[in-house]
């Protein structure tokens, strides 16, 4: 039942004794890196000054921005030979941050997947199919290395190729799928067009659904369909990637893995802690990453803490499904876009004027992204075929950026709505 | 010679082409000729007016993004085969049109066929060598728009 009962079980006092000797490591880990020695330089922080775990209080947050700032090496607490792998937030080439790993790093990383797909009933005599990209992403290789120390059959199928992954699920008789929750449901379209039922049909009876926030109401579609528990599953490639919190068979929030992740709740605009059950943007401290220790790392994923000790005798506390982002992320597909990124490309591009707008639409269970542009008026010369090019042109700029194929309209200058006169850039109108 | 048309460019939305007409009618230009490209959410509405460089003010003036195309109006006879005779001229000359469309200036004697083509130059000097004659914007707006029901 418990892939590690000691530590997951651990008592909360002992559990916090040992997070306050990592953390006091980690800190002084960190400021070997080129970043944290400045930082702490700069406000006078002595990295042996740390005495609770309150005392974190002392070191100011990190952001994404000071990551892309450091980038690539300046986070780095060890020498560039110590590192075994490296990472990459997913979809993004010109906001991507680099996460580096050293061997103990991975191990730990493995771990931690693995303890989270045990805790679910994931065993080695299952059939592992890992729909998930492999590659800088950190959704396929994580899971795959966590499933291969439970010591599950692996199918590494990666992402899309529908009608070849039921083929697979049916062939190998998969048990256990790591999908995108509207990959799953776009894939029951596939299911039912190709008159399989994967209740009758294949072995399934457990699925992961990760790298994109979903209701419970996605959750129980899913699991109606196919006929098999999912389990949410919470990370970011900062911290690893998958494996940072995860659902218990209680399926009553996700245990986040305090042994290795000092757990903060901040007022995104104020930045002091939220008070208790209050939503809050999270925040993490990497307690035992040793290539590349992140302190107070903002998410910008809001959540819960859910207080109290769960049915499943884990003592680690758990967090609520994300509930949104505090900066404009969109995820799609699985891939992180920020607007930012679509208009720097757009503004590039001769023809292009002053205002653009995505819209984000789910058609059954496909998400679009369509991005309407304004014009150049100066640019028009009456000709269909000029706009048609630059279309084209659009389409393709942003998909080697971006990584999926919007559907771009040209409209007309001066169209787009504006509120208070600052542009609209998102409008979403995915529901479940 | 030379005539100009009116390009405009509209998203396939309703009202789109009634702004444009209410402009034209409020400006009192007369339209000779419409024709409307589409791509799927967004086309060029294209117009052959009595004072092009008015109508291109007015519509620019209203928020449309407007541009003033060179185009050549050529008068060919209004019966079987006049139009190919033109067609063949120009294909012979390896011109390629871009983009055609005609209307009847007398029934069964006239009609003008205005083409934009990739070498204007060129081709106005083939339809002069082959005796073809062309309208200009001047001429264009002197047509006696009501001339056919003379009796
Ligand atoms: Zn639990």
């Amino acid at each position: 039942m418990y892939w590690d009962e000691d530590v997951e079980k651990i008592d909360r006092n002992e559990l916090e004794k040992r997070q306050l000797q990592d953390l006091k490591a980690s800190v002084k880990k960190a400021s070997l890196s080129v970043f944290y020695k400045e930082r702490f330089r700069k406000i006078d922080f002595d990295p042996d000054s740390i005495r609770s775990l309150e005392d974190i209080n002392k070191i100011p947050f990190t952001t994404k921005d000071d990551l892309r700032e450091y980038w690539p090496y300046g986070f780095l607490s060890v020498q560039k030979d110590d590192l075994v792998r490296m990472h990459s937030s997913s979809g993004t080439t010109g906001r991507a941050t680099v996460i580096f790993h050293t061997r103990g790093d991975l191990e730990a990383w493995t771990d931690m997947v693995a303890r989270s797909m045990y805790m679910t009933g994931m065993r080695k005599s299952d059939v592992f199919q890992n729909m998930m990209t492999y590659g800088l992403f950190t959704g396929g290789l994580g899971f795959h290395y966590g499933a291969e120390k439970i010591g599950a059959l692996i199918i590494p199928a990666g992402a899309g190729n529908s009608k070849r992954q039921i083929q697979l699920m049916r062939d190998f008789e998969t048990t256990v799928i790591h999908i995108i929750p509207s990959y799953a449901l776009h894939l029951s379209e596939v299911f039912e067009e190709a008159g399989v039922d994967p209740r009758r049909d294949t072995k399934l009876s457990i699925a992961f659904l990760g790298a994109e926030p979903h209701s419970e109401k996605t959750r129980i579609k899913v699991e109606e369909f196919y006929g098999l528990k999912a389990y949410n599953s919470y990370g970011l490639s900062e911290m690893n990637g998958p494996g940072v919190a995860f659902e218990c068979p209680f399926q009553q929030g996700m245990h986040i893995w305090e042994d290795n992740f000092l757990v903060e709740l901040v007022d995104p605009r104020t930045l002091e802690p939220v008070a208790e059950g209050e939503e809050g943007e999270l925040v993490l401290t990497t307690l035992r990453r040793q290539g590349m220790p992140i302190l107070r790392y903002r998410t910008k994923d809001l959540t819960c803490i859910i207080n109290g000790t769960c049915e499943c005798g884990r003592t680690h506390r758990r967090i609520e499904r994300i509930t949104g982002r505090t900066d404009d992320m969109l995820i799609i597909k699985g891939v992180n876009i920020f607007p930012v990124q679509v208009e720097k490309k757009l503004m590039g591009i001769p023809g292009v004027g002053m205002n653009f707008l995505i819209i984000l639409e789910r058609e059954g269970y496909n998400d679009h992204m369509i991005v309407k542009v304004e014009v150049q008026k100066e640019f028009f010369s009456g000709d269909l075929k000029q706009l048609e090019n630059l279309r084209r042109k659009i389409t393709e700029e942003l998909k080697s950026d971006i990584l999926i194929t919007p559907k771009v309209e040209l409209v007309e200058p001066s169209s787009l709505p504006k509120s208070e006169g600052k542009a609209v850039r998102v409008i979403d109108n995915r529901k479940d | 010679m030379i005539a100009y048309q009116l390009s405009i460019f509209a998203e396939n939305k309703p009202g789109r082409l009634a702004k444009v007409t209410s402009v034209l009618a409020r400006e009192k230009i007369n339209i000779r000729a419409i024709t409307i490209a589409s791509s799927d959410a967004f086309g060029v509405i294209n117009i052959l007016a009595d004072d092009p460089e008015a109508a291109r003010k007015a519509l620019g003036d209203a928020g449309l993004t407007v541009s003033l195309k060179p185009v050549i109006a050529v008068v060919i006879p209004d019966k079987p085969g006049g139009l190919d005779k033109l067609i063949q001229l120009l294909a012979g000359q390896d011109i390629n049109i871009e983009n055609a469309y005609g209307f009847v200036l007398e029934s069964w004697e006239k009609a003008v066929f205005v083409i934009e083509v990739d070498q204007i130059d060129k081709t106005q000097h083939v339809l002069k060598a082959s005796k073809f004659e062309t309208l200009d914007a001047s001429a264009l707006a002197s047509i006696e728009p009501f001339h056919y029901m003379k009796y």
